[in-house]
C-alpha cells in the first residue's frame, strides 16, 4: 500500500516533468505568462512529491517490509533506526530517489527564489531544469524503482554493507549529492540566458551564491569521503585515486575553474565564452560522474553493458552535451567579447593561467579513469591506472597551481610591473627558502618534497601577508587591529573568504606532502608481550578480548601499548568486527593522533588471530592531521565568501541612497 | 703420503659440500611480511576492485602473497615478479599500464596535451596582447571618445588604496 503510494508519487513527479518541459516551451513560443507559471507550479510540485515519495520508503525502512526488494537489499530487522532511515540512500534505487529529492528541491527553491529577478530566463530555465529533472525521474521511476516487490518472502533483510555503517559514510554521500545536484543551477541558467540571448552579467549574479553552495557541499564531500576511507578503509591513506572518487573530483576540477575565470567576466567582461563552457563542462561532469558511479563502466565495459542504468545514462549524457554544444555556437558571436590583455602579468592573466592548470589536471584525470575502457574497447586489453599514474602525471600541476595560488593575488588588472612583482616576492621566496633548509637540516632530502615544501610555504607567508597589508591599511586610518581585521573580511568577504580556502588548501598540501613521502609502515606477527618498534614508536601487544556487540557483531580487540622514545603514551584497541549473518568483516584501526603524525594500526584480519597471537599492521602517517585542520579552514573559508551579506547588503544600499557613490565590490 | 693426501681431499670435499647445503640455508632467511608488501602494494588482483594486493583481505589475494614470498625466497626481483603476474593475469594486475607498446599513450597522452596546450595557450595570450596593442594606435581618437574607464596607472595597488579611501570616507 505505501509502496504503492511512493511509486504513484514518482510516476506523477515524472509526468509533471514532463508537462513543465511542454507547457514552457509553449509558454516562452507565445509569450504567454499563465503558461509559463503553470510549467513553473508544475516543476515546483515535484519537490512535495520527492518528499512523500521519500517518507513512504523510510516509513517501509523503519517497518522492515521486506516485501519491498530493496528494503530487503538494504536494512535488517537489529539494525538501529538512525541507520534504517539513512539506508534511504544506502542502495542504487534509493540512493536515485535521494538524489531527486534534492534536485528537486534545488529546482524548486531557485525557481521561487529567482522568480521575480530574472524573470525573462525563466521560461528557458524552466524547460533546461526538466530536462534534467525528467531523466533522472525516468531512470527511478522505470529503470531502478525502489518500491519493486521482492520476489520471494523473506523474514530478515541482507543488511546494510558495514563499510557504509560509518557516520563519515552516512553524512558523505548527502553532501556530494547535494555539490552535484547543486551545480545543475548554474548551468540550468547559464543555458537559459544562452537560448534568450540575454548574455550580460545578469546570470552570474543570480547563480553566484548558488554556485558556492554547491562547491561548499562537494568540497565538503570529498573531504568527508577521505576521512571515511582512513578511518574505514584500514589501508591507512586517505585517497587512492580510484574511478569513483576520480568522479567527484573531476566536476570539483571544471567547478573551481569557474569559481576562478567568473571574476575575469565579472571585473572585465571577457571571456564569457569560457565561463558558460566550464559551466556547461562542471553539469557534464556530474551528470557523467554519476553515470560512472551508477554503471559500473569503469569496472568493466561488460558490467555497463549488463547495469540496466548505463545505455540511459550515456544517452541522456550525449543529448545534453549535443544541446549545450548547440547553443554555445549559435550564440557565439554575440559572447564574442573583447579579449585582450594589456599585460602577460595582470590579474586576468593569472586567472587564464589557473584556468589553464585546473584543465591539464582536469584532462589527465579524465585521460587515466576512461583509458581502462579505451584500452578494452580498442585493443581488448584490460588495464588498471592507478596511483603510480595520478602521483606523477597529477603532483606537478597541482604543485604549479599552489605556486599561482600565492603569486596571482599579487598581480593587479590590466597590467603588473615586474618589478613590483618581483620586490613582492623576493621576502617570501626567501623564508620560504629558510624553512627549506631547516627541514634538510633535520634530515629530510627527498627533494621531490624538498621542493613541495618549498612552494607550500612561500604561497602559504604570501597569502598570509594579504591579510596583513588590509589590515594595517585599515589600522592607519585609526581602527583597532582586531576591528581592522574583522571589518576586513566583512567588507570584501569574496576575497578573504578565497584566501582562507587559499589558507587551508596550503595546509592540506602541507599534509598531504608529509604523508606521502614520509609514511612509514610495517607488517609483523606478535605473539603475547612481544612487541615491535617504528620510528619513534614501540607498541607491546597484551592479548587479545572477544566479545559480542550490538547487532550480530562478534567483536575481536587487541588491547596494545603504545610507547614513544620508552614513554608510556596509550593503551590501543584496533578491532575487527564481524557481522556473523552476513560473514562481512570490518577492521577499524586503533589511531593516536597527534599534531606531528598519526601513529595508526589494525590488526590483519586475514591471518589467524587466537588469543595470544596475532598480525598487525603499522603505520606512522606525518603531517597527516594537517590535512584535517586544512580542510577544516577550507570549508570555513567557503562560508565567509558564501555567506548571505544580509546586513551588508542593506548598508551598501543605504550608503548609495546616501551618498550616490557606490564601493565596487572586488 | 698418498693416503694422508686422500684423506685430506676427502675432509676438505666434504667441507665443501657442507659450504655448499650451507649457503642456501643462510640465504632461506625467512621473507619478511614488509617485502611482500612491498611487492604486493603495486598490484592488483583481477578480482578485487581498487584494492592493491597488500591491503586487500580476500582468499585470493592471501594466495597471491603466499605466492609472492615464496618468489621473494627462490630470490626473484620485484620486477620479475610483477612480470610473473602481469603475464599470467594479463595487464590489468599492474597498478598502472607498463610503459611499453601501445600502453606508452596512457603516459604520453596527458603530458603531450598539457605541453602542447601550454605552448597553444602561450600564442593565444600573446595574441591577446598583440590585438590589443594594434587596437590602440588604430583607434586612439575613438577610444578618448568612447572608452568609459581608463585602466588605472599600473604601480597603483589599486586594492589597498580603496581600501583606505573607504576607512577616510568612514562606513
Amino acid at each position: 500500500m505505501l509502496a504503492d503510494l511512493g511509486f504513484a508519487a514518482l510516476l506523477i513527479a515524472f509526468f509533471a516533468s514532463i508537462y513543465a518541459a511542454v507547457v514552457a516551451f509553449w509558454g516562452s513560443r507565445r509569450s504567454d505568462e499563465r503558461l509559463v507559471e503553470s510549467a513553473r507550479n508544475a516543476l515546483v510540485v515535484i519537490f512535495p512529491l520527492m518528499l512523500l515519495a521519500s517518507a513512504a520508503l523510510i516509513t517501509l525502512l523503519l517497518q522492515s517490509d521486506f516485501s519491498v526488494a530493496y528494503v530487503y537489499e538494504v536494512s535488517s530487522t537489529e539494525m538501529p533506526t538512525y541507520l534504517k532511515v539513512t539506508a534511504l540512500w544506502g542502495g542504487q534505487a534509493g540512493g536515485l530517489l535521494f538524489w531527486n529529492l534534492i534536485l528537486a528541491a534545488f529546482t524548486a527553491a531557485a525557481m521561487l527564489r529567482k522568480w521575480h529577478d530574472e524573470r525573462e530566463l525563466m521560461p528557458y530555465a524552466l524547460i533546461v531544469a526538466s530536462f534534467t529533472q525528467i531523466f533522472f525521474l525516468g531512470l527511478v521511476t522505470f529503470y531502478e524503482n525502489p518500491f519493486a516487490r521482492a520476489d520471494f518472502v523473506a523474514l530478515e533483510g541482507q543488511g546494510l554493507n558495514p563499510l557504509l555503517r560509518h557516520p563519515g559514510m552516512i553524512i558523505h554521500p548527502p553532501m556530494l549529492y547535494l555539490g552535484f545536484t547543486g551545480f545543475t543551477v548554474p548551468y540550468t541558467f547559464a543555458m537559459a540566458a544562452l537560448i534568450a540571448g540575454k548574455l550580460d552579467i545578469g546570470w552570474i549574479r543570480t547563480t553566484r551564491r548558488w554556485t558556492l553552495v554547491a562547491w561548499l557541499f562537494l568540497s565538503l564531500g570529498l573531504i568527508l569521503g577521505g576521512r571515511w576511507a582512513y578511518d574505514v578503509l584500514g589501508w591507512g591513506g586517505y585517497w587512492a585515486w580510484d574511478p569513483v572518487e576520480n568522479a567527484s573530483l573531476m566536476p570539483w576540477l571544471a567547478g573551481t575553474a569557474f569559481l576562478h575565470s567568473v571574476m575575469i567576466q565579472e571585473k572585465r567582461n571577457m571571456f564569457k565564452v569560457w565561463t558558460i563552457v566550464l559551466v556547461i563542462l562542471t553539469y557534464l561532469l556530474v551528470i557523467y560522474g554519476t553515470f560512472i558511479v551508477r554503471s559500473g563502466v569503469i569496472s568493466s565495459v561488460h558490467a555497463f553493458a549488463q547495469s540496466e542504468v548505463g545505455q540511459p545514462f550515456f544517452i541522456f549524457l550525449a543529448l545534453m552535451t549535443l544541446f549545450s554544444v548547440y547553443w554555445v555556437l549559435r550564440r557565439r558571436d554575440e559572447l564574442g567579447s573583447q579579449n585582450h590583455l594589456q599585460s602577460l602579468t595582470s590579474r586576468e592573466a593569472a586567472f587564464l593561467l589557473n584556468n589553464f592548470v585546473f584543465m591539464g589536471i582536469l584532462f589527465a584525470t579524465f585521460w587515466g579513469t576512461n583509458y581502462p575502457i579505451l584500452s578494452e574497447l580498442v585493443v581488448g586489453e584490460r588495464v588498471t591506472v592507478g596511483p603510480p599514474f595520478y602521483n606523477q602525471v597529477n603532483g606537478p600541476l597541482f604543485l604549479v597551481l599552489l605556486l599561482l595560488m600565492g603569486v596571482a593575488p599579487l598581480t593587479m588588472w590590466y597590467r603588473t610591473s615586474l618589478q613590483r612583482l618581483g620586490r613582492a616576492i623576493l621576502g617570501p621566496a626567501a623564508a620560504a627558502l629558510a624553512f627549506v633548509v631547516a627541514l634538510f637540516a633535520l634530515g629530510i632530502d627527498n627533494w621531490a618534497a624538498l621542493v613541495g615544501m618549498w612552494v607550500v610555504a612561500f604561497s602559504f607567508v604570501l597569502t598570509l601577508l594579504e591579510f596583513w597589508k588590509g589590515t594595517r591599511a585599515r589600522v592607519k586610518r585609526g581602527e583597532g587591529p582586531w576591528q581592522a581585521f574583522s571589518r576586513l573580511m566583512a567588507r570584501s568577504r569574496r576575497r578573504y573568504g578565497g584566501y582562507w580556502i587559499h589558507l587551508g588548501v596550503l595546509i592540506m598540501a602541507f599534509g598531504i606532502i608529509g604523508s606521502y613521502f614520509f609514511q612509514q609502515e610495517t607488517q609483523i606477527r606478535l605473539n603475547r608481550g612481544e612487541s615491535v618498534t617504528l620510528g619513534a614508536y614501540e607498541m607491546a601487544f597484551n592479548g587479545i578480548r572477544q566479545y559480542a556487540g550490538a547487532d550480530d557483531l562478534l567483536i575481536r580487540e587487541a588491547n596494545l601499548a603504545l610507547y614513544r622514545d620508552g614513554e608510556f603514551l596509550r593503551e590501543l584497541g584496533p578491532r575487527t568486527e564481524l557481522y556473523t549473518r552476513t560473514g562481512q568483516p570490518m577492521t577499524i584501526p586503533g589511531v593516536r593522533s597527534s599534531i606531528a603524525d598519526d601513529f595508526y594500526v589494525i590488526m590483519v584480519n586475514w591471518e589467524t588471530v587466537t588469543n595470544d597471537a596475532a598480525t598487525f599492521r603499522l603505520y606512522v602517517n606525518p603531517l597527516i592531521n594537517w590535512v584535517w585542520l586544512g580542510g577544516l579552514i577550507f570549508i570555513f573559508g567557503t562560508l565567509i565568501a558564501a555567506w548571505p551579506e544580509a546586513a551588508e547588503a542593506k548598508a551598501t544600499t543605504a550608503t548609495r541612497t546616501r551618498r550616490r557613490t557606490v564601493v565596487q565590490p572586488v | 703420503m698418498n693416503q694422508r693426501n686422500e684423506k685430506l681431499t676427502i675432509v676438505l670435499l666434504l667441507l665443501l659440500a657442507l659450504l655448499c647445503l650451507a649457503i642456501p640455508a643462510v640465504a632461506q632467511e625467512p621473507v619478511t611480511d614488509d617485502e611482500v608488501n612491498e611487492v604486493a602494494r603495486d598490484l592488483y588482483c583481477p578480482t578485487c576492485e581498487n584494492r592493491s594486493v597488500d591491503v586487500c583481505p580476500t582468499d585470493v589475494c592471501a594466495d597471491w602473497r603466499e605466492d609472492i614470498r615464496q618468489q621473494l625466497a627462490a630470490g626473484r626481483s620485484e620486477s620479475e615478479i610483477h612480470a610473473y603476474f602481469a603475464e599470467r593475469y594479463g595487464n590489468s594486475v599492474l597498478a598502472a599500464p607498463p610503459r611499453e607498446g601501445i600502453n606508452w599513450l596512457a603516459w604520453i597522452v596527458p603530458i603531450v596535451v598539457v605541453v602542447v596546450g601550454a605552448l597553444l595557450f602561450g600564442r593565444y595570450l600573446k595574441g591577446l596582447r598583440a590585438e590589443e596593442a594594434t587596437e590602440d594606435d588604430d583607434t586612439i581618437d575613438v577610444a578618448q571618445s568612447t572608452a568609459p574607464v581608463p585602466p588605472p596607472a599600473a604601480d597603483e595597488d589599486d586594492y589597498i588604496s580603496r581600501v583606505e579611501k573607504e576607512v577616510r570616507e568612514g562606513e
